[in-house]
């Protein structure tokens, strides 16, 4: 029996990948690592141009807490350091690579086989110098997210992949269950939990099963299938639907007891556990009907998704749209030169996207917003603040409850971008209600 | 590196529903109605459909013309407008009253409040209460069905209210529509299918219509007030098959913009339109009382919906 959430609508999920292998692919000349590629500080380069580098050195830090070292894939040659496009569309500083097709590794990686006898804070430690981030998009910084204030009473494994197209995830299950159950023990091991739960939506069949039988003989883990409806991998809607808690606005997951990590995540934790070598590479879909081929890839960081493209044999019809991401969250791309970073799980490439927000009608009050909000707001009421920048009213009706998952303009008749509307008033909300929460009230 | 990308913000795909698509699903669900119209009523009812809808477009296309605003009587908003009020006119009307009924639904009560999505009152109904205010003779001169020289005739609710139980038709007569009444309001069953078809298409939400239809019939059927012999079945079932009940329950009680948008607002709304119009029909003046209960209401709506905000999720 599938469980579910009030809210949120069915979107065609065209997971045409999602029997497809993930296939490495040709070595890429040129690597570029942006120094964003996580929630919080920047990190600064601890190379310069002329270092040679290998696979898995660091080459960018921080000493912030919430900041997470960015490594190299390939080894070679430090060729520059400057501003190159990043995925979100901005102008951000990047370290450039010159592969030099060896990939030597670096020396004498730290590999454990017995985690148990490590205290939390060293795993973390680990964690951290891995360069593990929330690979299901988000990047939030993982030793943060493992070093709650308070003892957390559930670990909820994210592999709900909601969003049309992506089957990242989808193929880390079915390829490498076992790593990630060791994963999952190794996080309840650091966050001192006995059991945890693995959400995964029923248009994945073929991973409930592959993950079934990889925790089969093992009782502290529970698959539990959910209803394929979008957005239930939003992490509030996943702790609902899961636990059955609704996270209190403008709180965390961690504040009702609940850890949340995606399912690629758990993986590399268990990887840079095991071997010792930071995470260096992930699993990309490439999709779309513009995409000569369709596929699913292994890609080290800092390879630029023109070269990806190719991998899957290119543009079969002109692209009027390519977007890094998801097409309900996802970010339309100016041109095809920023590079895969940690959080880039898809690069979808359409000849003839839909004109979606391109009219210009008044709302009508059909209340479709309000049927599919998953968080049970107003979504009309919002957008029209928004546009005349009302944050009391705003405010009023829980715009910080909002976490953007489109559903609102996805269903709205007169073709608003409510999204974008509420987007825009969000920073002005959220420094409203921190200094009204400054004022004690 | 030239190319033709096309960059905008998130989402990048949509349900492809726009405003005119859910317009032409509610002129589809009124067709039944309209065809049976015209069954019964003949070229009677051609002429006041085509007066209304005409006379609704024009007059959208021309107000905006004037005013020099963007014109949207393309939009089929204007052209539902017009036959909703139309399907709410007796078969005997003058065209000329017609066509300025559409003409202050569109231009007055639509218009003049900012247009599409702005007005606080259901059109169609602010234009129909306008005809029964102006011309009360003309609005309350009902014919029999399918009778080509115009035999007058007096409909189910009138035929109840003043006992003259020898002359009210059949159950099965009222369930089909082969009775005097407004052109588009007599056949049960014609409605029925529209309104399904709206459900099916996920154009309205049930709430409204069975809250307003089931309150509507409780209070009929312990407190009516029956002097003829048949039973309280009998004449509740009656009571809502007649006088445009169904019409209104299913397309105007229903209309977005003039009810609450809130699921349980629109719960409340239902019952109130169950209550007034029982309390019209069995204490007042008219026997029907559907087009005042739902004004009444819709003038309510607003506070109802502020009443019944959702909980969000992070509220605790």
């Amino acid at each position: 029996m599938a469980v579910s959430f009030k809210g949120g609508i069915h979107v065609k999920d065209n997971k045409i990948t999602a029997s497809c292998e993930a296939k490495p692919i040709m070595p890429c000349k040129e690597h570029i690592y942006p120094l964003v590629q996580h929630i919080g500080v920047p990190v600064s380069p601890v190379v310069k141009v002329g270092d040679t580098v290998k696979v898995g050195q660091k080459i960018a830090d921080s000493d912030a807490f919430l900041s997470v070292p960015v490594h190299s894939s390939i080894s070679g040659k430090v060729t520059a350091i400057k501003e190159h496009t990043h995925p979100s569309g901005a102008r951000v500083d990047a370290i450039f690579v010159e592969n030099d097709n060896l990939y030597t590794p670096i020396d004498n990686p730290r590999a454990i086989e017995d985690y148990s006898t490590l205290e939390p804070s060293e795993l973390i430690g680990i964690i951290r110098e891995a360069g593990i981030v929330g690979m299901g998009g988000a990047g939030f910084p993982t030793h943060v997210k493992l070093s709650p204030k308070e003892q957390p009473k559930y670990l909820i494994v994210n592999a709900a992949e909601c969003e049309p197209y992506i089957t990242s995830d989808h193929r880390r299950m079915v390829e490498n269950p076992e790593d990630i159950i060791d994963g999952v023990h190794i996080v309840m091991h650091i966050l001192g939990l006995k059991n945890a739960y693995i959400g995964i939506e029923k248009n994945k069949g073929e991973c409930i099963d592959a993950m079934r039988k990889a925790a089969r003989y093992d009782e502290s883990i529970s698959i539990i299938t959910m209803k394929t409806k979008y957005p239930q991998g939003a992490e509030k809607v996943l702790v609902k639907t899961i636990t059955g808690k609704n996270i209190p606005i403008a709180k965390l997951p961690a504040d009702v007891g609940c850890i949340v990590i995606n399912a690629d995540t758990v993986y590399n934790i268990s990887k840079a556990v095991r071997t010792g070598m930071p995470m260096t590479e992930r699993i990309v879909t490439v999709s779309g009907d513009a995409i000569a081929e369709p596929d699913n890839f292994i890609v080290p960081f800092g390879v630029p998704i023109s070269f990806l493209i190719d991998s899957a044999k290119g543009f079969k019809e002109e692209p009027k749209k390519v977007i890094i991401g998801g097409p309900m969250t996802g970010s339309s791309q100016f041109g095809l030169d920023a590079p895969i970073v940690k959080t880039s799980s898809a690069i979808l490439a359409f000849a003839n996207p839909p004109h979606v927000f391109e009219k210009d009608s008044p709302c009508i009050r059909c209340g479709r917003c309000v049927t599919h909000c998953p968080m049970q707001l107003v979504p009309y009421k919002l957008s029209h603040a928004a546009m005349n920048d009302d944050v009391d009213t705003a405010l009023k009706y829980n715009v910080l409850d909002c976490m953007q998952c489109g559903v609102c303009s996805y269903v709205c008749p007169s073709r608003t971008n409510q999204m974008a509307n509420i987007m825009n008033i969000k920073p002005a909300a959220i420094s409203a209600f921190r200094k009204e929460q400054g004022n004690g009230k | 590196m030239e190319n033709n990308l096309r960059v905008t913000t998130a989402p990048h795909v949509h349900t492809k529903s726009t405003i005119t698509g859910i317009m032409r699903d509610v002129l589809i669900a009124l067709l039944p109605a309209t065809v049976m119209s015209v069954v019964y009523f003949g070229i009677r009812a051609v002429g006041i459909i085509v007066t209304a809808v005409l006379a609704a477009v024009l007059g959208e296309w021309l107000f905006e013309k004037i005013l020099k605003k963007k014109n949207t009587a393309g939009d089929l908003s204007a052209a539902v407008t017009g036959l909703l009020l139309a399907l709410n006119m007796p078969p005997t009307i003058p065209l000329w009253m017609v066509a300025l009924g559409s003409l202050f639904a569109i231009i007055v009560v639509k218009q003049i409040f900012g247009g599409l999505g702005k007005n606080f009152m259901n059109p169609a109904l602010g234009g129909r209460c306008f005809m029964l205010i102006a011309w009360a003779g003309a609005m309350t001169q009902f014919i029999e069905p399918c009778s080509v020289d115009a035999v007058s005739c007096a409909t189910q609710l009138t035929i109840i209210k003043e006992s003259m139980p020898s002359t009210l038709p059949s159950m099965f007569d009222a369930f089909i529509g082969r009775t005097a009444g407004c052109i588009g309001e007599t056949s049960a069953l014609a409605l029925i299918i529209g309104f399904i078809y709206m459900l099916i298409r996920g154009i309205v939400s049930i709430r409204i219509p069975l809250a307003y239809i089931l309150t509507f019939a409780v209070l009929t059927f312990f407190f009516g007030f029956n002097s003829s012999d048949m039973s309280m079945a009998t004449f509740t079932l009656y009571q809502i098959l007649s006088g445009g009940l169904l019409l209104g329950a299913f397309f105007m009680a229903t209309d977005y913009v003039t009810t609450p948008i809130t699921p349980n607002g629109k719960i409340i709304f239902g019952i109130g339109c169950g209550v007034l119009t029982f309390v019209i029909r069995r204490f007042g003046g008219y026997p029907e009382g559907v087009s005042f209960a739902i004004i009444l209401m819709n003038l309510a709506a607003p506070i109802i919906e502020e009443r019944t905000i959702p909980k969000p999720y992070g509220k605790m």
